[in-house]
């Protein structure tokens, strides 16, 4: 795979004008920096930061007979969502929700990650990580079709188990930690990886039996992995719409009310995804300090 | 690989291994289910199933439908993801051993697209494309869309071997006379390979499977397949050829995953 250069790879000298933009750029760090990375940050910058931007100025302003937006500003949505129950209760439904998923999925995910980094030999190890986290990435609306299958009435957990949650609550958090699942495993996966086994070792050499050197070593040292997985399972059922209308019967999340606003009243769908937003703002501020930001 | 100093005792062995048998068994019992499914000889949802036919996939191999959709879903994806390479790999040499002011915000704006709920991304993206960007709605605002959150996944990928790789073969090579640019064309670049191809594999996977963003950033007429999929998802009519497609899904978004953890050598099997 390395590529040896040669010096007959390396063709014919090169125009002293190549020669002196390439000792230029090893010269300046700082224009090799900004030559690097403006592309990417326009792109972001333009695109993405400013589409953000005027979300969020939307928010402030109103819509008129369900027809045009008006630039006037006010904060009648968010006083409308603070002081109607109905958008508080779904705040704090998606927050609890998104909450039990990520819970679901760090007690699933920390034994199968442990086992498959530290555990397993090689090849199991190998074999593992494919059967688990290949059809775990397939296709996110084919998942959420084949849980509706399993929950129906008369659908497989009923014929299977005689019984079934049917369509609600525990079938979305079921789902959602269903479909996340694989971005709970993979930095736990890695994060055990990267921990040296000679910790393990030291701890049993100094006393500890398994369990206490698996709470007192080997959990402290991945926390920043179950962090940066918790950031992907908090998020995605923050906005998850189509799993919760999927399985959810009448359940509403936060999701589901900016995708219901968004065609008639962007202003209000603004302000609840603003919402959304803000949690994850929260919860990214909250978990910076442990540097679990560098593993997203 | 248990180490000498620590050893699990056998009922704590069997105790992950039956968390692992579960996960397994999570993972895959509905996705068995949608594949069976597609056989099913009734053609509304009935289980277990009625009996066994091949009739949906030969009427779905003519579902012009599900055909359009599925050739939409390659463009944008392959255009996303060329996209995202040049940009995902500028971004990584940029972050990479480097340090400067704003840094952390960078990294930070990379990841931000898929680490807000889609939806947002979604609502903020079609909202500025129809207003301030003046871009409109069309095959290009689709492209552009998912190549804003496929930039991380080349990015991660591009880093991670940037980071095995050291800076030893570029010094060498430096060392022995060669200009940054020829070491750049001849040393890294060459190893960058499998790397930028299994990055390029989870970007096209990711833009091939994605319906949030792309419900709010298509065209009408552009219906990927996944957008297809769902708005056929409870007609009566096409139900049977929703399961085809379905269980197609599975295996063809599989592939590029499978290949990628193959490729990225790094045991994580391709990180998003």
């Amino acid at each position: 795979m390395s590529a040896p250069a040669t010096a007959q790879e390396a063709g014919p000298p090169q125009s002293t004008w190549m020669r002196r933009a390439s000792a230029f750029l090893h010269r300046h760090d700082r224009v090799r920096v900004a030559g690097l990375v403006a592309a990417p940050l326009l792109w972001l910058g333009l695109i993405y930061l400013v589409a953000l931007a005027a979300l969020f100025v939307t928010a402030f302003w109103r819509v008129d007979f369900g027809v045009s937006v008006t630039r006037e500003w006010n904060i009648d949505n968010f006083t409308k969502l603070w002081q109607q129950d109905v958008y508080r209760t779904v705040v704090v439904r998606t927050v609890l929700v998104a909450s039990a998923v990520t819970v679901i999925d760090a007690v699933l995910a920390l034994p199968v990650a442990f086992y498959m980094a530290k555990v397993a030999g090689p090849t199991t190890a190998k074999l593992l990580v494919v059967a688990l986290l290949t059809p775990l990435w397939a296709s996110y609306l084919v998942k959420a079709f084949a849980w509706r299958a399993m929950v129906t009435p008369g659908g497989v957990l009923e014929s299977a188990f005689g019984w079934t949650p049917g369509f609600g609550l525990t079938s979305v958090v079921v789902t959602l930690a269903y479909l996340w699942l694989p971005f709970m495993v993979l930095p736990l996966y890695a994060g055990f990886q990267k921990m040296p086994d000679s910790m393990l070792e030291a701890s049993s050499d100094l006393g500890a039996r398994p369990g206490r050197t698996l709470r007192s070593v080997a959990f402290p040292m991945v926390v920043p992995s179950l962090i940066a997985g918790s950031v992907f399972t908090f998020s995605l059922s923050l906005g998850d719409y189509i799993a919760v209308k999927n399985v959810g019967g009448k359940t509403q999340m936060l999701g589901n009310l900016v995708f219901d606003r968004q065609a008639t009243d962007i202003p209000f769908a603004a302000a609840l995804a603003t919402v959304s937003v803000a949690i994850m703002v929260v919860y990214l501020a909250l978990v910076r300090r442990s540097g679990a930001l560098e593993n997203l | 690989m248990t180490t000498p100093g620590f050893r699990l005792s056998s009922r704590s062995t069997w105790t992950l291994r039956f968390f692992v048998a579960l996960a397994l068994a999570f993972v895959y019992v509905p996705l068995v289910v949608v594949v069976i499914n597609s056989f099913n000889s009734d053609s509304t949802f009935s289980w277990p199933p009625r009996g066994f036919t091949l009739e949906w996939w030969r009427r779905a191999k003519d579902s012009s439908g599900m055909l359009d959709a599925l050739r939409h879903s390659v463009t944008v994806g392959l255009a996303a993801t060329v996209v995202a390479l040049i940009l995902g790999t500028l971004a990584a040499f940029a972050l990479h051993r480097n340090r400067f002011f704003g840094k952390e915000a960078v990294s930070l704006l990379i990841v931000l697209p898929i680490a807000l709920p889609g939806i947002v991304t979604g609502i903020a993206l079609s909202n500025a494309f129809t207003t301030i960007l003046g871009v409109g709605i069309s095959v290009w605002s689709l492209v552009i869309a998912h190549a804003t959150f496929c930039i991380v996944v080349v990015f991660n990928n591009v880093v991670a071997r940037l980071r095995r790789l050291g800076g030893d073969v570029e010094e060498a090579s430096m060392d022995l006379g060669a200009t940054r640019l020829t070491t750049f064309r001849l040393v890294t670049l060459p190893n960058l390979g499998s790397a930028l191809l299994a990055g390029g594999l989870l970007a096209f996977a990711l833009s091939f499977d994605e319906i949030v963003v792309t419900t709010f950033t298509a065209p009408p007429d552009v219906q990927t397949l996944p957008l297809w999929i769902y708005s056929n998802l409870l007609s009566r009519q096409q139900a049977p050829i929703v399961n085809v497609a379905a269980a197609g899904l599975i295996v063809l978004s599989t592939i590029p995953i499978y290949l990628s953890q193959r490729l990225s050598g790094d045991g994580t099997g391709g990180r998003l």
